[in-house]
């Protein structure tokens, strides 16, 4: 069951990743990376982070790519025009990134020290009062840090939203 | 039951791995702004994956943690990026990257 | 196996009553709206016009199925599948009633009970305006797309302090589940106080429900934030272009977002199937009481009827409630239909609530819907949530 449900989401998450690369239209790269983080939020809750799959859910797909169609939709960008490649790039590209991942592949393989596999059920520490826990007593510090960097975001967003820049 | 049901390790890594690569190839040969953006995210999608992984595989939370920082980072990028964005169409009404190659005018 | 059968029988009856329940939510909107604006409202189609969603159904079915010309048609025929199916999946977390014994085998009247509930009903919420914003878009046409960025935008800004409120209620209970949460909620004050949330020491959330109600209303895009649908200036917004049975799909995911919405904040706020005062003072008679009463109203007007038809149909109708009045003194039934009717009792009121404003409140414009979200409703929802956390803080042990 958790190898099926594994390869049915890993496969939607790499076609959606495909998309994302080969369409044209940036409407359509967005709507196959919410494919992408959807199903990567399936692959969380099988791997037991139940807090964090909610979370992408709600952060990643919820909030900034609807910023990002938001974006699309009011610019009405087109689709892009094609620049002039080169020959080199159209002709080695995607064998040379197949033979890279092999070689990934291949190193992730050998280099693992063989472990169990990976099963529902197995790690039952991504709930989110656990979380919560580790994040305000141990990442306090990182944890406050980052409410500054978003305030800093936020500033930086309004200033150049201005019409002056 | 579990052993035989359970998935590898590393096919979690190997996926991360090639949905890395395609966020690197999309960065590289999109032509759009918006798009190169998105393909940035997808690479950081691909790393959360990584932390989680390596969570399950150490059980520790940190893991998690650390992908929940990545997203809070994603948010505050997303929010600066796009309104770069829009200064930049308002200026130079295209989001073709080929275009904006000088720093001022 | 036996797991899966029960799985399968409570998700045909939840998908059937929840349908069922938005067709009929339609003739209840027109028939209030109706009586609201001094109508009759539906009232050709069968008695008082109760087959007029049947007879809607069949319209949209055999209407022309239009898809325009320069749409782009894979996202034109994905928007109104995605608004459906999200609008769908978020009952599936939430309960109705506690666990009960039906033919021997104990279970819950809920589909699934998930450790995170609240926080998938919140994601699904957050998903479920790409529905509209590419539907906005694919239609490629200016009211559509107009509609569609308003949406995004009013959706996205009412989002935070809808999650901002709801996170006050689980400071309070200490869980994200549905079920415990309501459970929190059980007991009395003084013994008739209930301990729902919105009186719940040592910070009531009434003014949590109030603000949660107001960021439903823009979640859901009902008046007066209907911005993405205004009539009066955009035709009909997202859905402009669509016809037939997409535009029934979005028609639905809309009433099934307003019953969740309301069945949430039931749990949330009102303390879900928990009754109003105690079992020893005698609520469990109340929904007799309330059906016998209904009954009796019917069969006053069907004796003296305004119309010739009255006298037919409304003894029919006092028969029927009569018969739901008995269906609550079964032993057998009692405990799985009371707490139904209270579950059911309050989200009805709430979805009243959702019609009554509609009726009665004009629209807002777009920039007084921005600056009310983020410079009064994002404020008053942290003031809120801080409060709750100084006193949940300070009297926890």
């Amino acid at each position: 069951m958790d190898a099926i449900l594994f390869l049915i989401f890993a496969t939607i998450a790499v076609l959606c990743a495909i998309n994302l690369v080969v369409q044209k239209h940036p409407i359509s790269s967005a709507l196959s990376l919410i494919g992408v983080m959807a199903s990567l939020a399936v692959l969380y809750l099988l791997l037991g982070g139940e807090f964090l799959a909610a979370v992408q859910l709600i952060v990643y797909a919820g909030a900034i790519m609807v910023l990002f169609v938001f974006v699309i939709m009011l610019l009405n960008a087109g689709a892009e025009r094609r620049s002039n490649r080169s020959l080199m790039a159209t002709l080695f590209g995607v064998p040379l990134l197949a033979a890279f991942l092999a070689l990934v592949a291949y190193v992730i393989q050998r280099g693992l020290p063989p472990t169990e596999g990976v099963y529902f059920g197995g790690f039952t520490q991504g709930t989110p009062r656990a979380i919560g826990r580790v994040l305000f007593t141990q990442y306090l510090l990182p944890f406050e840090v980052t409410s500054v960097l978003i305030l800093i975001a936020i500033i930086g967003a309004v200033v150049l939203a201005r019409k002056e820049i | 039951m579990q052993s035989m049901t359970s998935v590898p390790l590393s096919w979690y890594l190997i996926l991360s791995a090639i949905l890395f690569a395609l966020g690197v190839a999309g960065f590289v040969i999109r032509r759009n702004l918006i798009t190169v953006f998105m393909s940035i995210e997808l690479m950081l999608n691909a790393v959360n994956l990584s932390f989680i992984t390596f969570s399950y595989q150490l059980k520790q939370v940190d893991g998690h943690i650390f992908s929940f920082f990545v997203m809070v980072v994603a948010a505050a990028e997303a929010a600066v990026g796009l309104a770069i964005i829009l200064a930049i169409f308002r200026n130079r009404s295209s989001l073709q990257i080929d275009d904006i190659s000088s720093m001022k005018y | 196996m036996e797991f899966y059968i029960i799985t399968l029988v409570k998700a045909a009856l939840i998908a059937f009553v929840l349908l069922t329940a938005a067709a009929y939510l339609v003739w209840l909107e027109r028939k209030v709206l109706a009586h609201i604006q001094l109508r009759l409202g539906p009232s050709r189609v069968g008695p008082h016009g109760l087959l007029q969603p049947l007879a809607d159904a069949v319209k949209l079915l055999t209407k022309e199925d239009l898809i325009p010309r320069d749409a782009h048609k894979p996202f034109y025929l994905l928007a109104p599948l995605l608004a459906v199916s999200l609008s769908l999946i978020s009952i599936s977390v939430i309960p109705f009633g506690p666990e009960v014994e039906i033919f021997g085998y104990r279970t819950y009247l809920q589909l699934t009970d998930l450790s995170i509930g609240v926080l998938v009903v919140l994601a699904v919420s957050s998903l479920s305006v790409y529905g509209v914003a590419l539907a906005g878009w694919a239609s490629n046409s200016k009211y559509s797309l107009l509609g569609g960025l308003r949406s995004s935008a009013q959706m996205v800004s009412y989002e935070l302090p809808l999650a901002i409120t709801v996170a006050a209620p689980l400071l309070l209970a200490n869980t994200l589940s549905f079920r415990e949460l309501v459970d929190s909620q059980a007991g009395y004050y003084f013994g008739i106080i209930p301990r729902w949330n919105i009186f719940q020491l040592p910070m009531p959330q009434i003014f949590g429900f109030i603000i949660f109600l107001i960021a439903a209303f823009a979640e859901t895009n009902r008046v007066p934030f209907d911005l993405p649908e205004a009539e009066n200036e955009l035709v009909a917004g997202f859905h402009t272009e669509y016809s037939s049975m997409k535009f029934a799909a979005f028609f639905t995911a809309e009433y099934i977002n307003i019953m969740t919405i309301c069945c949430v904040a039931t749990l949330l706020f009102l303390g879900g199937w928990q009754p109003l005062f105690p079992a020893q003072y005698g609520s469990d008679f109340v929904p007799v009481l309330v059906n016998l009463g209904a009954a009796a109203v019917a069969l006053y007007h069907g004796l003296n009827p305004a119309r010739p038809k009255d006298r037919l149909t409304l003894p029919v109708v006092a028969a029927v409630f009569a018969g739901i009045a008995l269906l609550f003194l079964v032993p057998f039934l009692k405990p799985i239909l009371v707490p139904l009717f209270w579950f059911a009792t309050k989200t009805g009121l709430l979805v009243f609530v959702f019609i009554w404003v509609r009726g009665t409140l004009p629209r807002f414009r777009y920039d007084q819907l921005m600056k009310f979200a983020w410079t009064f409703l994002f404020p008053v929802a942290l003031l809120n949530l801080l409060a709750t956390s100084f006193l949940v803080a300070v009297t926890s042990k």
